[in-house]
């Protein structure tokens, strides 16, 4: 079979190329991680409260999780990009905007926010599979509330969304491609900018494939092993 | 530690779920709640535990007035019916939270679960998770977690419920054992009245919402107050009867049913009409020559269930009754077919007069 195209697959690690897509790379791992304790963290939180018996902290976590999941997240980045710092006062914004790799933070920052009420609600979901009865034995035995959550619900609540939480976990790499449009230097944007350069954006968007691709098997095998290690013995598992 | 319940009431929505509950349960008393399902028992119990608050009512531990203070600090020990122990913790961790959120020394922990361990039988097996465990050792679990913290009142929710027949007999006895033991005051909710005799030394009947009688085990049977007890506790004929006639001297009730005349025991005239009880196995089978003597009647075979160690017939009498007869030990007795006429009786001392 013969094309009109002339294949270059060497745009994939020729200099500088292969450079910027190890870079981008890099960055695209860092942003990834780095959002990805945000969201895990809050979403725990965030889950925690939409469960409890105050009244108003329920509130709080049902207002967090449908502000952040019914906005697309590229509106959100743009939002906290351009008109997050004015959040903060005409004079701090100014000095916001000057710190030097903005876009970073703000794609980290934001990508976690979002993700933690994508969390949130499959730790909802994980509480919600514990029955009554567990709870009541718990406070029973004399454990407070937070106790309660800290010591018992919680842990027992994360193996159960494990499968979930792992989709959650490979998503947030894909999603921080998203991050190209406030100009972060990620691995989809130096694909980009590869075909920008060579016109050879078929190799560089295929190599962009399959290193996501791998990214993303990477991190279904580690959470496998996670899966593996806390099965809770006498349930079903992998 | 004594538990008042003092006008207890409890809606949910339009159903009236507890409907003024008042009951003592002694300190160190096996209480039972005995009732069908539905009746409110469970949620009678959990109000005692706090996780429902009651409309109106106060509950007191000793002296102490309780409906404010939270479950957690209520030093009750629960058990449930479907265990409620959590996967992902090991026997010991079960056992062990209860404490460990009381800030009590390591040391003293692990002596502790040691000694409820020897005393549930569930020694060596600290390490295992509760998928691992049968039925019967994960519910041992659960009562050592409920007991290990030392609590004022055990509360118990149908915990046999979910084991099968000859592990519950076993298990009941060993809950009773170790009750007795450790002296403690429980309140123990049950559907099943055979339990709730083995294991009680007085028990509440429910139903809707409401109690319908309060005594020993016997008391309740023998002396059953209405005829919803006298039909749930045990089997019985209930038999509607009109009063004809009253001999003072021997203190007799000459009653009548459907051209019947049944005599009953009794130490006063009753109303015009009455429900009076008759147990199964209060009733003998006759022969035929003994039909001219007091309450022996005769009546068809419509039904035989043999047990082994006991012989159910149910026959039609009294024009269109059915009664249920109970012969223990039947090895030697001929066994009646369907169809066949058969003759009883039964003492006049035996029918137990109950309000309607």
């Amino acid at each position: 079979m013969r094309f009109a195209y002339e294949f270059d697959w060497s745009v994939l690690w020729r200099h500088p190329y292969g450079i910027w897509i190890l870079k981008g790379l890099l960055v695209t791992i860092e942003v990834g991680l780095l959002a990805w304790i945000i969201a895990l963290i809050l979403g725990i939180f965030i889950g925690t409260l939409r469960i409890t018996t105050w009244r108003w902290m329920r509130f709080l976590g049902t207002a967090y999780v449908e502000l952040f999941r019914n906005i697309p997240f590229i509106v959100q980045l743009f939002f906290w990009f351009y008109a997050g710092p004015m959040l903060f006062g005409e004079k701090l914004a100014h000095q916001i905007n000057r710190i030097p790799d903005l876009n970073f933070y703000v794609a980290i920052i934001g990508l976690g926010l979002y993700t933690a009420s994508r969390v949130a609600e499959h730790v909802r979901a994980g509480f919600a599979s514990i029955s009554r009865d567990q709870y009541q034995a718990v406070l029973s035995t004399g454990m407070t509330q937070v106790q309660m959550y800290r010591y018992v619900i919680i842990p027992y609540a994360l193996r159960i969304i494990i499968p979930p939480l792992t989709t959650e976990f490979l998503t947030i790499f894909k999603n921080s491609s998203v991050a190209m449009t406030i100009g972060l230097a990620e691995l989809t944007f130096q694909s980009y900018r590869i075909d920008a350069v060579t016109f050879h954006g078929l190799e560089a968007t295929t190599g962009a494939m399959f290193i996501y691709l791998f990214l993303g098997l990477s991190v279904v095998k580690f959470m496998g092993l996670i899966e593996k290690k806390y099965k809770i013995k006498g349930m079903v598992g992998r | 530690m004594q538990v008042l319940l003092k006008e207890i009431n409890k809606s949910f929505g339009n159903l009236k779920a507890i409907d003024n509950v008042n009951l003592l349960i002694e300190d160190g008393e096996f209480f039972t709640l005995l009732g069908p399902s539905g009746c409110g028992k469970t949620t009678l119990l959990r109000i005692v535990a706090g996780f429902c608050k009651p409309d109106t009512g106060d509950i007191f531990f000793g002296n102490k007035k309780v409906n404010n203070i939270p479950p957690h600090k209520r030093e009750t020990g629960m058990v449930f019916q479907n265990y409620a122990l959590f996967p992902h913790l090991t026997v010991f961790d079960n056992i062990a939270y209860g404490l460990k959120a009381r800030k009590i020394s390591k040391q003293i922990i692990y002596s502790k679960i040691e000694k409820i361990l020897d005393k549930v039988q569930l020694k060596g097996l600290e390490d295992r998770y509760p998928g691992q465990l049968s039925g019967g050792q994960q519910q041992r679990v659960a009562l050592a977690r409920a007991l290990v913290i030392s609590p004022q009142v055990l509360l118990m929710d149908e915990p046999l419920s979910n084991l099968d027949a000859k592990l519950r007999v076993g298990m009941r006895e060993e809950i009773k054992r170790i009750q007795k033991d450790l002296g403690i005051t429980t309140i123990y909710v049950t559907h099943d009245q055979e339990e709730a005799m083995a294991v009680s030394d007085r028990l509440a009947i429910l139903n809707f919402g409401k109690i319908q009688q309060i005594g020993t085990p016997s008391e309740i049977y023998f002396k059953p107050l209405n005829s919803f007890v006298a039909g749930f506790m045990g089997s019985s004929n209930l038999i509607k009867v009109n009063v004809i006639d009253y001999d003072p001297q021997k203190s007799l009730l000459e009653t009548e049913v459907n051209g019947n005349r049944i005599y009953v025991k009794s130490d006063k005239i009753s109303d015009k009409e009455l429900i009076i009880s008759l147990r199964p196995e209060w009733i003998k089978i006759a022969d035929n020559e003994s039909n001219k003597k007091v309450n022996c009647f005769s009546g068809k075979v419509i039904n035989v269930t043999f047990l082994g160690s006991v012989l159910r017939y149910k026959v039609e009498a009294f024009k269109n009754l059915i009664i249920t007869i109970e012969i223990q030990d039947p090895q030697f007795y001929e066994i009646k077919k369907e169809g066949e006429t058969i003759f009883f009786q039964f003492g006049v001392d035996r029918p137990v007069i109950i309000e309607s």
